[in-house]
């Protein structure tokens, strides 16, 4: 048992770091820059049933300490990622989070029945906080009974082990964290990104497409914080905690405030090795904390 | 192969209103194309927070240095150009598809169009070509002449003309006005500029080989996120391309306009 590793349902967990979907692709081009086996996990980038184009650019729009996106959960479909981008991964001894989203309760049945047969993927993260698709996405992660539904119907199909990925665009996030648990939901993933704009200096317009995008980065850690905090001490399940992650010590404030793993989203902009990175930093962090494992800390902040 | 690294600055200065040529020394210039960018990240702090995309305007492998031309104008690139010689820059690269030399013929003709900032990257790739025994024609507009760089750098290397929108150089008005009264024999061009320019060029030279540079806002620059997403047209049979990883030079023709 090595100091960093941690145990979830569904995943053995080398350390508790893994990049956050939608910032890490489907790994393949930052495997041109390290060994992913390094990785407690990966958390892929949304699949939907049928190949998405997204939304139109400009998609990304820099703001203080953090950035705003509108992607639209682009994505190959659930096909070619069960056929290449799920199979490319396999030669990293690392386990996959497949994040499942869709306009329907069908269609997070389908793609979570199909995807979670695949051999690395060991864990689902149901996305239902996506701010930036018209429908479906966030309207599952902002009404507490439509979420619940939502998790009992990919409970029954899904193979492994269900997380549930929360939205922090709601007025009671600990309602939700409740209902998806009552739902059967094996952990909790949280928080994903808070709607916001920018606008042009010149034009005075929105420099996102889309008009709003989601916030992520260093900006938005305490707001993830509070909410770990808040989710952690209502539920059973575990949390994996992200929201501005970009080093040891933010791992550290994570787990403290309740979450048993950290995801790693906008660093990996910023910096690529952001990830092994943080990994290589833990352990003498620990040490400075006087800390053996690093899962003695997990919820430390309730103590 | 891509790599981050700490890249030394050994020159910098301000070469036109607002524009800054900077020269940076590390490893990385081994593996650089003409045509190719890098994502520089200003300031170790995360303010401001993402890396900037800028092109290789000239590489010296020899020396391992190689030099960017930008317009500092918000504030990253503003940040940057206060960065003093024997500073440290943090750079990722090199990223992207450059141009393609060896699409001209060895003792052809290429020409090479440019608007604004979009004309450095020209110049590592007019010395390549010049270097093949290719004459280059350049044809460039800018907005004013305060704004305008490299004349005697691009002069020696072929005919070199402008075009700015008051008239202060050259002619006045876009590229594609001085591209009809110039009328230049070529095989193949190469442009970098807005979009504009590059649509009217697609349409200016409908039966020529061409190769375009796009700028598209970047999150991660490797091709990763979906942020730098171009549609393409009917003629491929992809849905759409990255600007970091598959471009930012495509064939003409590719992305839709
Ligand atoms: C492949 C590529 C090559 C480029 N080469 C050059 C070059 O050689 N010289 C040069 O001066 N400029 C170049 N640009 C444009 C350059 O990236 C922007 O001018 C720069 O990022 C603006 O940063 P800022 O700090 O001045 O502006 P800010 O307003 O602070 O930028 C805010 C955000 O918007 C992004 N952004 C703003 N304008 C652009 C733009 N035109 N393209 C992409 N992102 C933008 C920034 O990267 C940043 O994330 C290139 C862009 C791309 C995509
Ligand atoms: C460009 C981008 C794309 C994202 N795509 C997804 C996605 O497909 N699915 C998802 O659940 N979250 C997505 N997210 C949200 C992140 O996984 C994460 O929850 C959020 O960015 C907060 O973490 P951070 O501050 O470390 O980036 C995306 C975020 C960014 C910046
Ligand atoms: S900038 Fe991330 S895919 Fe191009």
């Amino acid at each position: 048992m090595s100091r960093l590793s941690i145990q979830l349902p569904g995943l053995d967990l080398k350390n508790p770091i893994m990049p956050a979907s939608g910032c890490f692709g489907f790994g393949k081009e930052f495997s041109n820059l390290y060994d992913l086996s390094k990785l407690g996990a990966i958390m892929i980038k949304a699949t939907t049933v049928e190949t998405r184009l997204g939304n139109p650019t400009p998609r990304v729009a820099e703001t203080a300490a953090g950035m705003l996106n509108a992607i639209g959960l682009q994505n190959p479909g659930l096909e070619m990622v069960m056929k290449n981008e799920l199979p490319y991964l396999e030669r990293f001894d690392v386990p996959i989070i497949a994040n499942v989203a869709g306009t329907t309760t069908e269609d997070y049945v389908e793609v979570a029945e199909k995807i979670s047969e695949a051999p690395n993927v060991k864990a689902l993260e149901l996305n239902i906080s996506c701010p930036n698709v018209k429908h479906g996405g966030i309207t599952f992660g902002t009404d507490a009974v439509v979420a619940k539904e939502l998790v009992e119907a990919v409970k029954k199909v899904s193979k492994v082990p269900v997380y549930v990925k929360l939205s922090p665009n709601v007025t009671d996030i600990v309602g939700i964290a409740k209902a998806v648990e009552a739902g059967g939901a094996d952990g909790i993933t949280m928080i994903n990104t808070l709607v916001g704009m920018r606008l042009d200096e010149r034009t005075g317009k929105p420099v996102i497409a889309n008009g709003t995008g989601g916030l992520s980065g260093p900006a938005v850690k305490p707001v993830a914080i509070r909410m770990v905090y808040e989710v952690y001490k209502n539920v059973n399940i575990p949390i994996i905690g992200m929201g501005g992650v970009t080093n040891a010590q933010d791992v550290i404030d994570f787990m403290s405030a309740g979450a048993s793993a950290v995801a790693v989203g906008t660093a990996n902009f910023v910096d690529p090795f952001v990830c092994p990175n943080i990994i290589e930093a833990l352990p003498a962090r620990l040490e400075e904390l006087g800390v053996q494992r690093i899962k003695e800390i997990i919820g430390r902040s309730h103590l | 192969m891509i790599q981050q690294e700490r890249m030394i600055v050994v020159r910098q200065s301000e070469i036109a209103q607002h524009i800054f040529e900077l020269t940076l020394q590390g490893q990385i210039v081994q593996d650089m194309n003409p045509g190719q960018f890098v994502h520089i990240r200003v300031s170790d702090s995360f303010e401001p927070l993402l890396r900037r995309p800028i092109s290789i305007s000239n590489i010296d492998k020899e020396t391992g240095e190689a030099t960017v031309i930008y317009r500092a104008e918000g504030r990253g690139t503003q940040i940057l150009s206060q960065k003093q010689v024997g500073d440290e820059v943090d750079v990722l690269g090199p990223l992207g598809n450059g141009f393609p030399v060896e699409a001209t013929p060895e003792g052809g003709t290429a020409l090479l169009v440019g608007g604004g900032i979009g004309v450095p990257p020209l110049y590592e790739l007019s010395q390549q070509l010049n270097a093949r025994g290719i004459r280059t024609i350049h044809v460039f507009g800018f907005s004013t002449k305060d704004v305008c760089f490299y004349d005697d750098q691009f002069s020696t290397l072929g005919d070199t003309h402008y075009v700015t929108v008051d008239g202060t150089k050259g002619t006045k008005g876009f590229v594609t006005d001085l591209l009809e009264e110039l009328k230049p024999e070529f095989d193949v061009f190469y442009a970098c500029g807005p979009l504009p320019m590059l649509r009217a060029l697609e349409n200016f030279y409908p039966d020529k080989t061409g190769f375009l540079s796009f700028e598209e806002r970047m999150g991660c620059g490797i091709g990763a996120c979906f942020a730098c997403i171009c549609k393409t047209t009917d003629q491929t049979d992809k849905d759409y391309v990255k600007v970091c990883s598959d471009g930012p030079v495509f064939p003409k023709g590719v992305v839709e306009l």
